[in-house]
């Protein structure tokens, strides 16, 4: 197992987030979260790469390791675990290679970071074509494969996604996809937060279906992709 | 026209003090949107660690019988006192600042003045209130240059200033800690997914303001060598006023307002008796504020966007 997490509680202030929910993550995997706004998928997210506190008793543990020990920026440099944020978070500020050279902020292997930087203009030239521009000047899609190529390059063993699809034209959203099963192919595991459920489902092996902080269905995505229940809720049919 | 160009040079050096300091200001604002009010008193802290090092090299040179050349006390005082101030600038952000992080800015800024009172009066209270005359180390020498009087030591503060800067601002443009301080004046939380100790790079960004106030409390010691507890006070307090008009968060706006404020000071002296010095230079800067509210290079809200 590469990520389990048990009894996981966080919270807003008094405003209860999520309920203790437990889910697992095997090497290699694609595991989707789907539910509708507010069910706490972000923060499910936010837990495990530790930008959201989590209450007492939630236990998190990465390759036999205990995640609470780590803070965000190790999690990331010393688990391996890299977390797309929703709505990209791109630095606008900066210019496309200045967003990918900081991603590798932690790691040494230069010559590795290297081929990585190749790896990821080979799977989006068109990253490399906007190289000297600044990201807040790129499209909504070409944002999309900058956080994901961001990603890419800080971490490789766990990739969590939150809403890769949100705004983009869906030929765009294939694009992004493709990228993604390329990546997964290579042995990164992802973990997958989605509204848009049939394509979250259609591109990974499990599901969770999560609805005001708790788990309510759990299994195989083609279970789950014809499950009435899901389908009522959540695919429209 | 010489008095023009004599009274450039010399506001070119008055700025230097106030463009030094000025970056500490921005850089800090720029990343953790909190005036560091302690700064001024931080420079202080620089200038008295360059007269204590200088004084002591100056002393060690005489015991042991060696002829220390002036250019090798400088460089050397220079450059311990940067490097003992960049600790005392993180030891403030360590005690003063990291405990305030999510508190409301009010709360930080009263702690910035609190550490600045207490950095002034335990100055008095270890030091007593005698002043301190900074050893002369540069012999001065005087360049005619057609009608313009330029000394050695204007040069040096001048060029110092000068080459910080540009130093400072390539480092921020160039590496790859540079662009994580941009990164974080643009989205402090997300930072940490790319791997950014946010803790290490706030610490270096008060290392590198502290070392940058250290080598202006060396120079303004070499060109006024009496220092006071109190001295970082207005110097610090018009600092911030340079780092405002610059545009917060913006390196070479601070430089080039802190120069700005020295060449504005030094030409109404020029024409109004120098009584009038500070009033006459604040109102005009009050006006520029008014009609530029963001300063020369700061955006409207976000000006964090800009370092």
């Amino acid at each position: 197992m590469l990520l389990s997490v048990e009894n996981l509680k966080s919270s807003y202030g008094k405003i209860k987030a999520l309920h203790g929910i437990n889910f697992h993550i095997d090497e290699g995997e694609v595991v989707c979260i789907i539910g509708a706004n507010g069910a706490g998928k972000s923060t499910t997210l936010m837990s495990i790469s530790r930008m959201q506190s989590v209450e007492p008793g939630s236990k998190m543990t990465f390759m036999g390791k205990n995640l609470l020990d780590y803070p965000a920026d190790k999690v990331v440099s010393k688990l391996g675990i890299s977390h797309v944020p929703e709505g990209r978070r791109l630095f606008g500020n900066l210019t496309v290679m200045e967003n990918i050279i900081l991603s590798a902020f932690a790691r040494k292997d230069k010559k590795a970071v290297r081929n990585d930087i190749e790896r990821v203009f080979s799977i989006f030239p068109r990253l490399e074509e906007r190289k000297t521009q600044k990201a807040g000047t790129l499209s909504g899609g070409e944002q999309q494969m900058l956080a994901v190529g961001r990603a890419f390059i800080s971490a490789r063993k766990l990739m969590l996604l939150d809403e890769p699809s949100m705004g983009l034209a869906p030929l765009l959203m294939l694009n992004v996809f493709d990228a993604l099963k390329q990546i997964n192919k290579e042995g990164t595991a992802i973990l997958l937060v989605e509204q848009n459920a049939r394509m979250a489902l259609q591109f990974s092996q499990r599901g969770y279906v999560l609805e005001t902080g708790n788990i309510i269905i759990e299994g195989k995505s083609e279970y789950l992709l014809n499950s009435p229940d899901v389908k009522k809720a959540y695919l429209g049919a | 026209m010489q008095y023009f160009l004599q009274n450039l040079v010399n506001g070119l050096q008055w700025g230097s003090f106030y463009a030094l300091v000025a970056i500490g200001y921005s850089m800090v604002y720029g990343i953790l949107m909190l005036f560091n009010f302690a700064h001024g008193d931080i420079f202080m802290v620089g200038a008295y660690i360059g007269f204590f090092t200088a004084t002591g090299l100056v002393a060690l040179a005489a015991v042991g019988n060696i002829i220390l050349p002036s250019w090798v006390i400088i460089t050397l005082t220079m450059l311990i006192a940067m490097f003992l101030n960049a600790f005392v600038g993180m030891a403030v952000e360590r005690i003063g600042y990291r405990p305030l992080r999510d508190a409301p800015r009010a709360s930080a800024a009263i702690t910035g003045l609190m550490i600045g009172i207490i950095l002034e009066t335990g100055n008095l209270a270890l030091l007593g209130a005698s002043r301190r005359a900074f050893p002369p180390l540069i012999k001065p020498v005087t360049y005619n240059i057609s009608g313009v009087f330029i000394t050695n030591q204007k040069i040096l503060i001048i060029v110092v200033a000068l080459s910080l800067t540009f130093m400072l601002h390539l480092f921020i443009r160039h590496t790859k800690w540079g662009m994580a301080m941009r990164a974080m004046a643009y989205d402090f939380v997300i930072t940490p997914l790319m791997g950014v100790p946010l803790n290490t790079i706030i610490a270096l960004t008060f290392a590198i303001g502290s070392a940058l106030a250290a080598a202006a409390g060396v120079l303004f010691g070499i060109a006024y060598p009496v220092l006071g507890p109190y001295m970082g006070i207005i110097i610090g307090w018009k600092a911030f006023v340079a780092a405002i008009l610059g545009g917060r968060g913006s390196i070479l706006g601070s430089a080039a307002a802190g120069f700005l404020l020295g060449f504005i000071e030094i030409f109404v002296v020029m024409i109004f008796p120098s009584t009038m010095r500070d009033f006459i230079a604040y109102s005009i800067i009050l006006l520029i504020l008014t009609f530029l509210p963001n300063g020369f290079f700061g955006e409207p809200y976000s000006a964090r966007l800009r370092l």
